[in-house]
């Protein structure tokens, strides 16, 4: 089964400095799961300052500054992963390096009908 | 083969061996309500063939054969792929089930585990395992947990899909997680006993059902796992308190504390039973929460024989209960302990250590408190916390003996 393991960081912590190691650790992190077999695939996230929204209403595209919803925790990451189980997909979010400061959130793929890319 | 010794053997079979069946339907396909559905359809079927065909030689594989056949043709209508193929290999193991002299394998553990798994919301753990491993009807669970049957229902539903859809895996933990995921799934056996204690309105009829239910999980787990004291601990703990359920009110329906307790109206077999397990989880050598608690109840068992309580003892156990599991039931008991073992004012600072914004409406500690109030001879204070007490509980003979206690 594949599961997504969401990072949400406070708004702040965007801007502050790269701490040299939550670097490595998040580096090893992806290692682990490569050499695990089990990494689809990942990525982290900039400032939500820097996100655009797009709706379209009535046939019309509306662009807006920010992310979709202004809260105190923001989407930093994500990971894309192919386990067995739950509990194995727990374990993967135990291991991320955020977990020991936030909560890592983790939720099955639904069948997608459009990504028939690398996310099958 | 007469009609009514069918029915009769396709109830004997439903009351014997439900939760194994669909323990083991659901550990092979990962879907507890599907295999909850084709195992009701396979019931219906037996009910309609048994009595003109005969009970077939082994019922159970019968039943099973008649669930898998259900479940290929769900998924065949479904056409999920992934579930055709984990469907087909049940077929295949269900077949050779069928066949086979021997009894099919029991999963019931695993079950127990998913049930209680951390993912599956905690008000959820209790009424799912009531329902999959003893096959009581959602309404019967939502009246012992005082909910409307649609509310349990919905509760029941959504963590059934959450099994389903979040690929929570039959299979039991493995070290490190299973010590912690065994304490999950006594909890839910002991709050399916607590909630019926507490929750006992009409004079018992749910809660006895429910305590007997909790009882028979625990003595399943027992077999299942026979090498971890606190299940057994568990197990004498329910029992100790099983076998006084009939002197707990007497022959008027009032409530008799504890201490006032006739013992001969007191259980000896289950007592036995008790002490027995009790003796196992101490000869395994680890001690843990539901062992204390269930050698507190132990020490109020032996007045049945020496006529006296060793309250000292009972504060001894409090200390170590009270560092393993600081609840605020434990702190009551221990403050309690303390003043019937002679020092009633160090019980009276224990119990003013709980914060009246904690003890809120929680009976005993007001009960407690009254108790401990008139041993000091306080009796405006004490009739003030029993009346307190009294309107903390929904149990109409308790409320009447904490009332009798306002008014001394």
């Amino acid at each position: 089964m594949k599961y997504i393991l969401l990072v949400h960081h406070p708004k702040d912590s965007f801007d502050a400095p790269k701490n040299p190691a939550e670097v490595a650790a998040g580096r090893a992190y992806g290692e682990a799961l490569r050499a695990a077999g089990v990494f689809v695939a990942g990525a982290g996230l900039v400032s939500p300052q820097n996100a655009t929204s797009v709706s379209v209403r009535e046939g019309k595209r509306h662009v807006q500054d920010g992310p979709y919803a202004e809260t105190k925790e923001f989407l930093a990451g994500f990971v894309i992963i192919d386990v067995p189980d739950l509990d194995a997909a727990l374990e993967w979010a135990a291991r991320n390096p955020s977990a020991s400061h936030t909560p890592v959130e983790v939720r099955p793929l639904a069948g997608s009908y459009f990504a028939t890319g690398i996310i099958k | 083969m007469g009609e009514s010794s069918a029915f009769a053997a396709v109830e004997a079979v439903a009351r014997n061996s439900y939760g194994r069946l669909v323990a083991y339907l659901a550990a092979r396909s990962g879907d507890v309500a599907g295999a909850e559905d084709a195992l009701s359809d396979a019931f219906g079927t037996a009910l309609q063939h048994w009595p003109v065909n005969g009970v077939p030689q082994k019922p159970e594989a019968w039943l099973l054969h008649a669930a898998r056949n259900r479940l290929i043709d769900s998924a065949r209508r479904a056409q999920v792929r992934k579930k055709y193929e984990t469907v087909l290999q049940l077929a295949g193991e269900a077949d050779d089930v069928a066949t086979m002299n021997d009894v099919f394998p029991d999963e019931r553990l695993k079950l127990l585990f998913v049930c209680s798994h951390p993912a599956i919301d905690i008000a959820a753990r209790t009424p799912l395992m009531l329902q999959t491993v003893l096959g009581l009807d959602a309404a019967c669970i939502a009246s012992a947990f005082l909910v409307s049957p649609a509310a349990m229902e919905q509760r029941l539903v959504r963590a059934k899909n959450k099994i389903r859809e979040a690929g929570i895996p039959f299979h039991v933990p493995e070290l490190p997680e299973w010590a912690e995921r065994l304490s999950f799934v006594l909890d839910a056996i002991y709050a399916a006993y607590t909630t019926g204690w507490e929750n006992v309105v009409d004079d018992g009829s749910t809660h006895h059902a429910l305590a007997g239910d909790a009882v028979a999980i625990a003595r399943t787990l027992v077999q299942l796992v026979p090498n971890e004291p606190e299940v057994h601990g568990l197990l004498a703990l329910m029992l100790h308190c099983e076998a006084r359920s009939e002197a707990r009110h007497n022959c008027a329906g009032e409530f008799v504390p504890l201490d006032r307790q006739d013992t001969t109206l007191w259980s000896r077999s289950l007592i036995d039973e008790a002490e027995r397990n009790l003796r196992i989880a101490s000869g395994l050598n680890r001690m843990g929460r539901y062992q204390i608690e269930a050698a507190i109840q132990s020490i109020h068992a032996h007045r049945a024989m020496s006529g006296v309580i060793d309250w000292p003892e009972i504060v001894l156990l409090y200390e170590g209960l009270v560092r393993i599991t600081p609840t605020i039931g434990v702190q009551v008991g221990r403050a309690v302990a303390l003043a019937e073992s002679g020092d009633i004012l160090a019980g009276f600072a224990a119990l003013d250590e709980i914060s009246a914004d904690r003890a809120g409406n929680y009976q005993p500690w007001w009960a407690a408190r009254g108790h401990l109030l008139q041993l000091l001879g306080r009796v405006g204070e004490a009739s003030d916390a029993f009346e307190r007490a009294a309107s903390s509980t929904d149990d109409p003979a308790l409320r009447t003996h904490l009332l009798a206690r306002a008014r001394p």
